[in-house]
């Protein structure tokens, strides 16, 4: 026994350097996960595909891990030599051996009772470089943890989590900084995206979302109405190295259903940015929704891919967005390349040349309520797409729900929810959701499945030719990502708030997930 | 019937409590729960009995430190605005008492007799369980309302589908569905419950079957459907009116 130890720890050793090279290189080190998307690229796909069409009905839990909190869990976890890295709910922080699921260590951080969340006290992830992996928090706080032990190495204050800021994204580890996007926008924020130094914690640089005086942007919106002008950046980004460019997008302007007050575009809400990774200057942006006042945040992991688009190798980004449209972009220069409805609206009746939306007349919220789709979920919300290149498809977890939206008035008081209206359900009408696979260059669409209710967790695809998600009611689901033919489901028993990953341990190939409270573990047998 | 329903939803408040609660109400959790309380991305607060809050006390709580595990957050407010919004929330769950004349207790004769309610119908623990149950039922329908569902059952089939619910209820949703299995057998009843792969069906025998997706040739959503027959010709005026009061009188265990 104690030689096989010994051999274990040659064989595996804890806790190796998770070097800014390791991730940029990732696509090449399937076994990892070591970042939020698996890639800069925001492809959550695996290159695993030792669980394939043919086998993945065996597909069984290997073990299971629960957190103490009833919270919904919405961590990705990250994998790295043996050890996995994961937050949990309300901004906790975990290492779990692989092979058995058992804590290494668990940092729990003190969470003031008075924090302000819009959708529950949650957590998506971790970043990891070098030996730190980095944890935002919900009192809207940026902690560095060492690696091997949990141990705090630094903490610094992000924004002050009494006028309705927090962190609940993961952060995104790049070469020497560590990006840190915030939340807070149903409570009249002012939104930015953040880099901090990884061994210190010093501020390099914060772009506002939200332009003040003076700045480009900044006469889009009336009078005061900036100072609440929320888009916040709660989703992870994407990162191209080679351009060094950061892609993050941006949430809903505030408050959300009154667009009265805030006349005009509201820049940079409802947005994608694409940032200087070095100095977080704007190289461009592309606003999906201007003057949005259903709640349609952007903020959705944006997929980088190169492709041939209309005869011409382009690199681009795409989005299936949260107003209904599938955008592609060239994300060097910002260009609008293609939009097309990827799931039931009725609130423009199309783009123009330049991608904005062409809104159709009566489908702003009123007090008494107007029946518009998506409804305030959005067409997909932030559970993250995939894509393929061996299929060369995009996967959207995708929602067929409208709503009823009314407005009303808000003041603003620090702290306190400013939306100025809300929702309602649509009486007579099951929301539902269905799995779609979406050709990118053109936004057509392969094939969708259709589940039960409307979905929050996201999808990942795989070498295996298999797309995983999973539903509100609790199925774990594996499709065939040529056809959407369902090959696997497993009933975990709770809804699934959650994106996968897969890795590689001992030769094995593993699926995890996190459904309730729990994280589970998947292995063919 | 979806049309009533609809009506109902933007059927003006007629409630007793201070604007300041009304202004409370509006801001904090219109957003979530509806401007009339009843329910949208949050729960349905217009009922009598809450289930996380049985006291005033409890309610108070909730709305200062909000429900962990779930997407209710805690809201800033003074002591008196939250007494105020505490008043307010209960005052939704309250239908005005509407006293319906009539037998009570001819009522609930022919409830389990001639009319054959409890065939279907569950009170308290007595009775079928094919249709919602009506243990509460005075404390969510108005006698006008009663008379309407009795006459014309498809007038209304509750359907009002919570976002974020993942187990389905009746009687907050009742749903007809038609099955036929790869053999051939056809069954149909009511859905007890469904996910992405598997639906639970209750036939109309008091079967109860659980049935992989997959399995199923045809599976459909007879949705607007109820079997209920109406008693219309079944009963007189006056035994309908004793029904009703009978019914309106069901104010559950408390």
């Amino acid at each position: 026994m104690r030689e096989l130890l010994a051999l274990w720890a040659i064989a595996w050793p804890l806790a190796a350097q998770v070097t800014y090279g390791r991730i940029a290189a990732a696509r090449s080190e399937p076994a990892s996960w070591l970042t939020y998307s698996g890639t800069y690229s925001g492809q959550r796909y695996s290159a695993l595909k030792a669980i394939n069409r043919a086998n993945v009905a065996r597909l069984k839990p290997a073990w299971i891990y629960q957190t103490n909190d009833l919270n919904p869990f919405e961590v990705t976890p990250l994998v790295a030599d043996a050890v996995m890295y994961i937050s949990e709910p309300p901004s906790h922080a975990a290492a779990l051996d692989l092979r058995t699921g058992r804590p290494l260590w668990i940092y729990r951080r003190p969470v003031p009772s008075e924090v302000h969340t819009c959708c529950g006290q949650v957590n998506r992830g971790l970043a990891a470089l070098d030996n730190t992996v980095f944890l935002g928090t919900l009192d809207a706080h940026l902690l560095a943890l060492d690696a091997k032990t949990g141990h705090l190495l630094w903490d610094v204050t992000v924004a002050d989590y009494q006028t309705g800021y927090s962190i609940t994204a993961a952060p995104l580890a790049l070469k020497d900084k560590v990006i840190v996007g915030i939340s807070g926008g149903e409570y009249g924020i002012r939104g930015f995206l953040d880099a901090y130094d990884p061994k210190t914690g010093a501020r390099l640089w914060r772009f506002w979302t939200v332009p003040g005086p003076g700045e480009p942007g900044h006469e889009t919106w009336a009078a005061d109405s900036w100072k609440t002008g929320s888009a916040a950046t709660w989703v992870t980004g994407a990162y191209d190295p080679d351009l060094n460019l950061l892609y993050w997008a941006t949430g809903n302007p505030g408050p959300d259903y009154d667009g009265g007050p805030r006349a005009g575009d509201n820049l940079f809400s409802a947005s994608l940015l694409a940032l200087d990774a070095a100095t977080g200057k704007r190289q461009w942006h592309f606003q999906f929704t201007p003057h949005d006042t259903h709640d349609w945040d952007a903020n959705h992991v944006p997929v980088l891919l190169d492709a041939t688009f209309q005869g011409r190798p382009r690199k681009l980004v795409v989005n299936a967005n949260r107003n209904g449209f599938f955008y592609v972009l060239d994300r060097q220069t910002g260009e609008f390349l293609l939009g097309k409805p990827y799931a039931k609206q009725t609130w423009a009746s199309g783009l123009d040349a330049r991608g904005r939306p062409i809104v159709l007349p009566a489908t702003e919220p009123k007090p008494e309520g107007t029946l518009v789709y998506p409804g305030i979920h959005g067409a997909t919300n932030w559970n993250s797409p995939s894509y393929s290149p061996d299929t060369g498809l995009l996967y959207v977890a995708a929602r067929e729900e409208g709503n009823v939206f009314y407005s009303a008035t808000a003041e603003y008081k620090p702290g306190n929810y400013f939306s100025a209206g809300g929702m309602r359900g649509i009486p007579g009408v099951e929301p539902s959701g269905p799995i779609k696979a979406l050709d990118p260059l053109t936004g057509l669409e392969r094939w969708e499945f259709a589940l039960h209710g409307p979905p929050w967790a996201g999808v990942l695809s795989t070498a295996g030719g298999l797309v995983f998600g999973g539903t509100p009611e609790g199925n774990l689901f594996a499709l065939d990502a040529a056809t959407g033919k369902p090959l696997w489901n497993f009933q975990a028993g709770a809804p699934v708030y959650a994106n996968p990953i897969s890795y590689e341990f001992r030769g094995t190939q593993y699926i995890a997930i996190a459904a309730g409270r729990s994280l589970l573990v998947f292995a063919v047998e | 019937m979806r049309k009533s329903a609809f009506c109902l939803l933007l059927a003006p408040l007629a409630l007793p409590a201070a604007d300041t609660g009304e202004a409370l109400f509006r801001t904090h959790c219109a957003p979530c729960h509806g401007p009339q309380g009843n329910g949208g991305r949050g729960s349905n607060l217009a009922v009598r009995n809450l289930p996380r809050a049985p006291d005033d006390t409890a309610l108070s709580a909730i709305i200062a430190l909000g429900i962990p595990g779930t997407q209710m957050p805690g809201t800033r407010m003074t002591g008196d605005e939250n007494r105020q919004l505490v008043a307010y929330v209960r005052a939704l769950g309250r239908t005005p008492a509407m006293p319906a004349p009539g037998d009570r207790a001819n009522g609930e004769r022919l409830f389990w007799s001639k009319g054959k309610c409890g065939q279907c119908h569950t009170i308290g623990p007595r009775g079928g369980r094919m249709g919602p149950d009506l243990t509460e039922i005075g404390t969510r329908r108005s006698p006008a309302h009663l008379r309407t569902s009795l006459l014309d059952p498809e007038a209304e089939v509750p359907d009002t589908f919570a976002v974020y619910r993942r187990v389905i209820f009746t009687p907050d949703n009742f749903l007809q569905v038609r099955a036929v299995t790869r053999d051939g057998r056809q069954i149909t009843g009511v859905r007890v419950d469904e996910d992405a792969f598997t639906i639970q069906i209750r036939d109309y025998s008091d079967r109860l079957y659980s049935f992989a997706k997959d399995e199923l040739r045809e599976l459909h959503k007879d949705w607007g459907k109820s079997p209920m027959p109406s008693v219309h010709g079944v009963l007189s005026d006056s035994e309908l009116q004793d029904l009703i009061a009978y019914l309106s009188g069901l104010q559950g265990a408390r």
